[in-house]
C-alpha cells in the first residue's frame, strides 16, 4: 500500500505547553532533523490525539469526520477505555490537518471505506494506555511508591491506603516523563466502555441547533455565493449577460470561474435571486450527447464479450457447457446521487499569507492540496476546519475536492471571506454519482442441483481512474472497487469467473456508501437466490450449505433466519427474502418481509438484521448504522435513479429523486453477534444486502424476479 | 384550532336556514334568483340545465380541481393525480392533521420559484364529514352531490355557482403558478355554465 | 424594513419582503439551527413554528410572519430541555444531525395536536421530514417517550 504510515510505539510523542498546560499525547511520524529542532515551538497543527487539562478535562482530537457514523464517540471511547478517565469529562474536537492524522489505510487524512474503527482500534487504545501509565508513574514518584501499586480509575490515580490524585493535578508532571516503550492493553473482559451502547457525545448539540455544519459558517464580512454551472457536465461558457444579475440588491459581484459563473452577494437569497436572472449561453461540449438509455444499450452489448479477468477458479466455461442446466440473467443498476441532507458548501477565507477553509469534508488532505495548488500557497498554510457533515456517504470525500475547488476559485475572485452554497438542484445535478452498472451472470447446475459453474461479468465505470487512488486500487486494468464483493464470492463453487469491462462514457462518478458492494451485493445475492430456485431448494438452506467454509457468513445467516422465523408462517400477502454479504470485514444478513399490492406498490414491513463486525465498540452506534444503512439501501432499491438525456441530468430535487420517508420505513430488528475478532467496518455494511433481500422476498411472494433497480411497480402490477 | 371550529359552526347555522327554505324553493316552476341585487325570473329548463352542467363538469374532473377533492383522505398532486407525497391527510376539518397542516407548506399565494407548493387563501380540502368528492365521479354523481345539502356544505345550487365564481381555492385553478397547467375552460365560461345550471333548475345529466 | 418576532425577541431586518423566512433566520439573524435542505418544502429541514403551527420556513415569505410569533429550535426551551429534546437524547436519535432541528419542531407540533399519537399517527405526521441517515425508528420511539413524559406531567 502506497503512502501507508506505520506508527510504531517509539513514534509516540508528548507535547508539553500546547493548548495550555497539561498532557498532550499523540503519535509522531519519523521526522527529519530540521523539523525535529522546531519541536518545542507550539506547533500548528498539534499532532496529538489527547489533551488532559489541569481541571482533569479530557479533550480528544478526532482525526475522522463526523457524518453520523459515530467516530466522535467511538474514537473517544477507545482512548477513554484505556485512559480510565471520567467519561463525563471527555470532550471531542475535530483534528486539524496533519500527517499524524492520516488514515493508515490510505496515507491521507480522510474518512471513508468504513475504516475508522479498523484503523484506530489498537492505536487509539494505545494513546489512552500510554497516557494512563505516565499519569500513574507521576503519581507514584510523588508518593515514592512503585507504579505497580497504583492504578487509575475515573480520572484519578489511586494508590494503596486510599491515597489519590486527580489526573489534572499531575498532568503537567506526567507530560515531562518518557513515553513508555511497552503499552500493554486491557484484556477485553475488563472493558468498561467498549462493547456498551454509550450515548453519543454529539447528540446534545444536535437537538438544540448548536451543532455547526459547514453551511452554518459565519465570518465577519463574509459574502455568500452561488455558482451557475453548465447544464452539461464539463460545458463551457459561450456568452454571459449579467447586467440584471448585478442589479439585484445585495449582489456584489458576478464573474466567471473555470467551473461556471459565480454570483456573490451579501447573503444567500440575494445571490440566488441574482443567479435567477443571469443569462448564460453554454457550449455543451463533448458530453452533449450523453444518455443513460444509450449507455444501457452499450453496456448490454459489452456484456456479451469477455472482459478483464478478476478471478478465475477451475474451468468455468467448460463446467458451464457441461452442466445439465444453464442459467443466464442480466442485472442493471442506475446512477445514484448521494443526496446528503446538507447540500454541498464550503467557506473560504483566503489571505496573502494563508487560507482558512471551513467545510464538512471527508478528505482533509486532498482538500488542503487542492487549495494549495489553486492559490499557490504551501499546504501547511492552508488550514482545514472540519465542521459537522450533514451526511457524507462518500460525496464529501470527492477525489477532486470539487466543492472545495469551486469555493476557492470564488474566493480568488472576491478576496474576502466567502461561503459557496450549492442549492439542492446544484447538488443533484452537479455530478459525482454512483456508476451505472450492468451485470451478466451465468451458472451451471448439475442434476442434483449443485452449482458447478458461476460467471459474473461486470460492466461499469471505474471510480478510481484519474484519482490519487488509481495506483493503489487499479491492478492490471481492474478497478478493485468495481469487482469487490464479486471477486470474493464466498459460496463454495468449483469453477468461478469474474470479469470486468470499464467503459468511459464521461459521467462524473465517485464512491457511494458501500462502493462496489452496492452493486455486487445485489447481483450476487439475487443470482444465488435464482439458483436456489432452479435447484428446487430453500434459499436460506441453499446458502447455508454453500457456506461451510465461511463460518462468519453462516453465523449471521443462521441468526437472521432464526430471528426472522424463516420457514414459519407469514401473514397473508407477505413474502420473505434473505441476503447475506460481507463488506469491510463485517458480515451482515438481512431478512425482509414485504407485500406488493395490485398496483405493484412495494411495502417493506420488517427487516431482521444480523451483524458480525468482530469486537464491538459501541453497539448502539452499530444498531443505528444498520437501521440507517437499511433505510439508505431501501431508498436506492425503491426510488433511486439518476438519468441523463442530452447530457443533462433529469432529476433535481427530492420530488424526482425521492428519499425514503418515515411511513415507508420498516420495523428493523438488529442482532449483533458476539465475537472477539478485530473489528470490521460498520458505516456501510448494512447497505448491500437490503435490495436483494427485498427483491428476493418479492420473488417469493409474486414469482416475479426484479433484475433492474430501482424496483418498477409497473413490472409488479397484477 | 379555535378559529376553525368557529368557522365550521357558522357553516352549520347557515345550513339550517337553507334547509328550512328549500321546500319552498322547489315548489314553483319559476325560481327567484338573486343576482347583483336584482331579482328576475328564469324559466326552469331541465335539459338546458343538465346540458350546462355536463359542459361544466369537465372542470370538476380537471386535476387542478380533482386533486383537492379526492375520494380518499389523501390529497392528490400533479396532472396524474398521484397521492400527495409526505403522507399528507385531510384531517377532520380538511386542514391536515397531527400537526402536519396544509398551511405547513402552502402559503396564501403561489411562490416565485418553480416547483414550490402552490398557494391560495384557505388552502384546504373539504372537511371529513363533507368530503365533496370529485375523484372518479360521473357528471351525474357530481351533480347529485352538489344538490344534496347533506353532502354539499349545505349550499343551494345558486350558492354553489357563487362559490365557483369567488372562492380563492377555485380561482387558483386558473392561476396555478409556474409549471402547472391551468384549467382549460375559461373561468367566466365555467361560472356562466354553473349559473345557468342553477338558474334553470339544477337538473342533472343522465 | 421588516419587523418580526423570533423566539420572543423583536427584530427589524432590511430584506426584500419575499425573502424566505429561512434565509432571514440564517443569514440575517444568525439562527443557523434551522436548516436548508431543498428550498421547496420537500424535506422539512427548515421547519419552524409560526403562531404555534409548524411551517416550512424555506417557502414562507418573511412578509407572511409579520406580527406573528416565530419559534425556532434555538427558542424551543431555554435550557434545551423540552421533553422532545430530552427524548431525542434518551433514544440517541441523531446521526449526522442535519435534519433533526426540523424533525424536533415537527414532533413538537405533532404532540401539540395529538398528545398520544399511535405509530400510524407518527408515520403520518413525520413523513414530511426526510432523514437520509434513516433515524426514523428512533424518532418513533423518541416521540412515544416524549408523549409519555408530557402525559405524566413533564413540563410543557
Amino acid at each position: 500500500m502506497n503512502g501507508t504510515v506505520r506508527v510504531s510505539r517509539r513514534d509516540f510523542l508528548k507535547l508539553g505547553g500546547v493548548a495550555g498546560a497539561g498532557l498532550l499525547l499523540g503519535f509522531r511520524l519519523p521526522v527529519r532533523e530540521a523539523e525535529a529542532a522546531e519541536e518545542q515551538k507550539p506547533p500548528y497543527p498539534p499532532n496529538a490525539f489527547l489533551h488532559i487539562g489541569q481541571d482533569s478535562g479530557v479533550t480528544i482530537f478526532v482525526n475522522k469526520s463526523e457524518m453520523g457514523q459515530g467516530p466522535y464517540t467511538a474514537v473517544a471511547m477507545l482512548i477513554a477505555e484505556e485512559l480510565e478517565c471520567d467519561w463525563n469529562r471527555v470532550r471531542v474536537q475535530p483534528a486539524p490537518v496533519a500527517a499524524v492524522y492520516n488514515n493508515p489505510m490510505s496515507g491521507m487524512q480522510m474518512t471513508g471505506g468504513s475504516t475508522t474503527i479498523r484503523t484506530e482500534w489498537v492505536r487509539m487504545r494505545e494513546v489512552g494506555a500510554a497516557a494512563r501509565m505516565m499519569l500513574i508513574e507521576a503519581a507514584a514518584q510523588n508518593w515514592k511508591v512503585s507504579p505497580a501499586t497504583c492504578h487509575a480509575e475515573n480520572g484519578k490515580v489511586v494508590g494503596r491506603h486510599g491515597a489519590w490524585v486527580s489526573f489534572g493535578e499531575i498532568a503537567e508532571q506526567a507530560s515531562l516523563l518518557e513515553v513508555p516503550a511497552q503499552v500493554p492493553l486491557k484484556d477485553p473482559s475488563r472493558f468498561r466502555l467498549l462493547g456498551k451502547p454509550v450515548p453519543r457525545l454529539d447528540t446534545p448539540a444536535k437537538v438544540n441547533g448548536v451543532a455547526l455544519f459547514g453551511i452554518d459558517t459565519q465570518m465577519p464580512g463574509m459574502l455568500v455565493a452561488v455558482v451557475e454551472r453548465p447544464p452539461v457536465y464539463g460545458g463551457k461558457m459561450r456568452r454571459l449577460e449579467a447586467t440584471r444579475a448585478r442589479a439585484v440588491p445585495g449582489v456584489t459581484a458576478v464573474f466567471q470561474i473555470p467551473q461556471g459563473v459565480a454570483v456573490v452577494a451579501r447573503d444567500f437569497w440575494a445571490a440566488k435571486r441574482g443567479r435567477d436572472v443571469l443569462e448564460v449561453e453554454w457550449d455543451d461540449g463533448p458530453r452533449a450527447g450523453l444518455s443513460t438509455a444509450a449507455m444501457r444499450q452499450h453496456y448490454r452489448e459489452l456484456a456479451q464479450a469477455p472482459g478483464l479477468v478478476a478471478r478465475r477458479d477451475g474451468d468455468p466455461e467448460g463446467a458451464l457447457n457441461g452442466a445439465g442446466k444453464q442459467v443466464t440473467v442480466e442485472y442493471e443498476l442506475p446512477y445514484l446521487a448521494h443526496a446528503d441532507m446538507e447540500p454541498l458548501n464550503c467557506a473560504v477565507d483566503l489571505r496573502a499569507d494563508g487560507c482558512d477553509v471551513w467545510v464538512g469534508t471527508q478528505a482533509q488532505t486532498g482538500n488542503q492540496l487542492a487549495v494549495a495548488r489553486l492559490t499557490g500557497l504551501k499546504p501547511e498554510q492552508i488550514r482545514i476546519h472540519t465542521a459537522f457533515l450533514g451526511g457524507g456517504f462518500g460525496r464529501r470525500g470527492n477525489p477532486h475536492s470539487d466543492f472545495v475547488v469551486i469555493a476557492t476559485q470564488v474566493a480568488l475572485g472576491v478576496r474576502r471571506p466567502v461561503k459557496v452554497i450549492w442549492t439542492r438542484e446544484d447538488d443533484m445535478k452537479g455530478g459525482y454519482y454512483r456508476p451505472l452498472w450492468h451485470a451478466r451472470m451465468s451458472a451451471g447446475l448439475d442434476e442434483g442441483g449443485k452449482v458447478v459453474s458461476w460467471q459474473h461479468r461486470i460492466v461499469g465505470q471505474s471510480i478510481m481512474k484519474g484519482t490519487s487512488n488509481e495506483k493503489r486500487r487499479i491492478k492490471n486494468g481492474i478497478d478493485l472497487s468495481s469487482v469487490e464483493g464479486a471477486k470474493e464470492l464466498p459460496y463454495e463453487i468449483p469453477n468461478v469467473l469474474v470479469d470486468l469491462h470499464s467503459p468511459e462514457p464521461g459521467m462524473p462518478v465517485q464512491w457511494w456508501r458501500s462502493v462496489g458492494h452496492s452493486h455486487t451485493g445485489f447481483e450476487v445475492e439475487s443470482f444465488i437466490d435464482e439458483l436456489a430456485h432452479h435447484a428446487g431448494k430453500d434459499p436460506y438452506r441453499f446458502r447455508h450449505d454453500l457456506l461451510a467454509r465461511h463460518p462468519r457468513h453462516r453465523g449471521v445467516l443462521d441468526l437472521a433466519a432464526e430471528k426472522a422465523g424463516w420457514g414459519g408462517k407469514l401473514a397473508a400477502g407477505r413474502g420473505r427474502g434473505i441476503a447475506v454479504f460481507e463488506s469491510y470485514g463485517s458480515y451482515v444478513c438481512e431478512v425482509a418481509e414485504v407485500s406488493v399490492d395490485r398496483t405493484g406498490f412495494v411495502r417493506v414491513h420488517r427487516v431482521v438484521c444480523a451483524v458480525d463486525c468482530g469486537h464491538t465498540v459501541n453497539p448502539g452506534i452499530i444498531a443505528a448504522q444498520m437501521e440507517g444503512g437499511i433505510a439508505f439501501g431501501l431508498t436506492a432499491a425503491l426510488y433511486g435513479m439518476i438519468s441523463v438525456e442530452n447530457g443533462r441530468v433529469l432529476q433535481e430535487n427530492f420530488n424526482d429523486y425521492p428519499v425514503l420517508r418515515m411511513d415507508m420505513m420498516p420495523e428493523v430488528e438488529v442482532h449483533i453477534v458476539k465475537r472477539s475478532e478485530k473489528p470490521g467496518g460498520i458505516g456501510e455494511t448494512a447497505v448491500p444486502p437490503i435490495a436483494p433481500a427485498v427483491t428476493n422476498a418479492i420473488f417469493q411472494l409474486t414469482g416475479k424476479r426484479v433484475r433492474r433497480l430501482p424496483i418498477d411497480p409497473t413490472f409488479l402490477k397484477s | 384550532m379555535k378559529t376553525d371550529r368557529r368557522k365550521k359552526g357558522a357553516l352549520r347555522l347557515a345550513g339550517f336556514a337553507i334547509i328550512w327554505l328549500a321546500p319552498f324553493a322547489l315548489v314553483g316552476a319559476a325560481v327567484l334568483t338573486k343576482t347583483a341585487g336584482l331579482a328576475f325570473a328564469v324559466t326552469k329548463d331541465d335539459s338546458a340545465s343538465a346540458a350546462a352542467f355536463l359542459k361544466a363538469a369537465a372542470v370538476f374532473s380537471d386535476p387542478r380541481c380533482v386533486n383537492c377533492h379526492p375520494a380518499g383522505n389523501r390529497p392528490l398532486v400533479g396532472d396524474q393525480s398521484l397521492p400527495h407525497p409526505m403522507h399528507v391527510e385531510r384531517g377532520p376539518q380538511g386542514l391536515g392533521r397531527n400537526g402536519l397542516w396544509c398551511s405547513t407548506c402552502h402559503q396564501e399565494k403561489n411562490l416565485h420559484d418553480p416547483h414550490t407548493p402552490p398557494g391560495a387563501p384557505e388552502w384546504m380540502l373539504p372537511p371529513a364529514d363533507m368530503p365533496m368528492v370529485f375523484e372518479k365521479r360521473t357528471p351525474r354523481q357530481l351533480c347529485e352531490q352538489f344538490k344534496d345539502p347533506a353532502r354539499n356544505g349545505s349550499r343551494t345550487p345558486t350558492e354553489i355557482a357563487e362559490h365557483v365564481r369567488e372562492a380563492p381555492t377555485v380561482l387558483w385553478g386558473w392561476h396555478p403558478g409556474e409549471g402547472r397547467r391551468a384549467v382549460p375552460m375559461p373561468h367566466d365560461e365555467f361560472v356562466r355554465l354553473m349559473t345557468e345550471w342553477a338558474e334553470k333548475g339544477a337538473a342533472c345529466p343522465e | 424594513m421588516v419587523a418580526l418576532t423570533v423566539n420572543g425577541r423583536r427584530y427589524e431586518v432590511e430584506v426584500p419582503v419575499d425573502t424566505p423566512l429561512l434565509w432571514v433566520l440564517r443569514d440575517n439573524l444568525g439562527l443557523t439551527g434551522t436548516k436548508y435542505g431543498c428550498g421547496r418544502a420537500l424535506c422539512g429541514a427548515c421547519t419552524v413554528h409560526v403562531n404555534g403551527k409548524a411551517v416550512r420556513s424555506c417557502v414562507t415569505p418573511v412578509s407572511a410572519v409579520i406580527g406573528k410569533e416565530v419559534l425556532t429550535i434555538e427558542g424551543l426551551a431555554p435550557d434545551a430541555d423540552h421533553p422532545v429534546q430530552l427524548a431525542w437524547i434518551a433514544e440517541d436519535v441523531p446521526q449526522c444531525g442535519y435534519c433533526q432541528s426540523g424533525q424536533i419542531m415537527s414532533a413538537v407540533a405533532l404532540l401539540a395536536a395529538n398528545p398520544r399519537p399511535t405509530d400510524a399517527d407518527i408515520d403520518q405526521a413525520m413523513s414530511a421530514n426526510l432523514c437520509r441517515c434513516g433515524t426514523y425508528p428512533r424518532i418513533r420511539k423518541a416521540i412515544h417517550r416524549a408523549a409519555a413524559t408530557m402525559a405524566a406531567g413533564g413540563h410543557r
